[in-house]
């Protein structure tokens, strides 16, 4: 396990078809029709780039990073963030098949950005904080949990198409 | 990884200030949560009748675990020498894995969001995860 994140390592292999229970559909589907993409996008990757700093290495053409006001307030990391969240969007309507749903963006940050994959997990986390920070009381332990599963398919997802 | 800068420190001892008075709250919210979500967490807790995350040895297990946190915080400037006695009891008595640090931090910082949305910034969250690492590898020292 990287070592700067928590969230769960899940092997997908291609004949492995990760199961959700119906609580954990119903939640992960509630999560995301309660909180508003470009709030909780924004400041995930904001959060991201302020607590992991290294991540700044992959916005390079971002402008102004400097500091924590400045990443708050840059518009190109809010663009970004709340385009991450429509592409969880596509997860969240393909629950059963998000690693063929996320096929292309696999390649996309493997070929192209060539992100390094551990840092998926740390956005996951920062986001997990933002959510916890919105839902407050109500994101309990079980909904942590459904929601923690769903980003860790999603981030083995993301990597799966690394060689 | 876990030099804390003189702001660090600062930015931990002033939101611990502000959010020390539910250190129990945050404790047993922190503790229930790692048993829920983590559950391999649980086989540390075998010897418990009641193994729920809201149990009142669950709770009380928060309290201790806070209560540590806090006085951590007043030993920042030498958390190795501050925690020696912990890292004694966590090494060769609990026999914790240390991986299980990270995962109990997570979950502190995850209540810390849902409790003090508003104070809990990045710039805070950066600050109170330096700490808590820092701890982590002081309560990690007397292992092997």
């Amino acid at each position: 396990m990287p070592e700067n994140s928590v969230s769960a390592d899940l092997q997908t292999g291609s004949d492995k078809m990760v199961e959700w229970t119906d609580f954990e559909r119903d939640t992960i589907k509630d999560i995301f029709s309660r909180i508003e993409y470009d709030v909780v996008g924004p400041a995930a990757l904001a959060r991201c780039l302020v607590v992991y700093p290294w991540t700044q290495r992959y916005f390079g053409g971002f402008g102004n990073l400097y500091n924590a006001a400045a990443i708050k307030g840059n518009p190109m990391v809010s663009k970004h963030g709340t385009t991450i969240m429509h592409s969880l969007d596509r997860a969240v309507k393909n629950l059963d098949d998000i690693e063929n749903t996320y096929t292309e963006l696999s390649v996309l940050h493997s070929e192209k950005l060539h992100v390094d994959p551990d840092n998926f997990k740390l956005l996951a986390d920062c986001l997990t904080i933002v959510v916890a920070a919105q839902l407050g009381k109500e994101f309990t332990g079980e909904v942590q949990a459904a929601f923690q599963k769903f980003l860790a398919v999603v981030v083995s997802s993301l990597g799966r198409q690394y060689h | 990884m876990t030099t804390l800068t003189a702001k660090d420190k600062q930015t931990v001892k002033a939101f611990w200030a502000k959010v020390s008075g539910k250190s129990e709250d945050i404790g047993a919210d922190a503790v229930a949560r790692m048993l829920v979500v983590y559950p391999q967490t649980k086989i540390y807790f075998s010897h418990w009748p009641d193994q729920s995350p809201n149990s009142p040895a669950a709770r009380k297990h928060g309290i201790t675990v806070m209560m540590g946190v806090g006085d951590a915080v007043t030993k920042i400037d030498d958390l190795k020498e501050g925690l020696k006695e912990l890292s004694q009891l966590h090494a060769f008595t609990l026999r914790v894995d240390p991986g299980n640090f990270k995962i109990l931090s997570h979950n502190i910082l995850v209540v810390m969001a849902v409790m003090f949305p508003t104070d809990f910034t990045p710039e805070v969250h950066v600050s109170l995860d330096k700490f808590l690492a820092a701890v982590s590898l002081a309560l990690s020292e007397k292992y092997r």
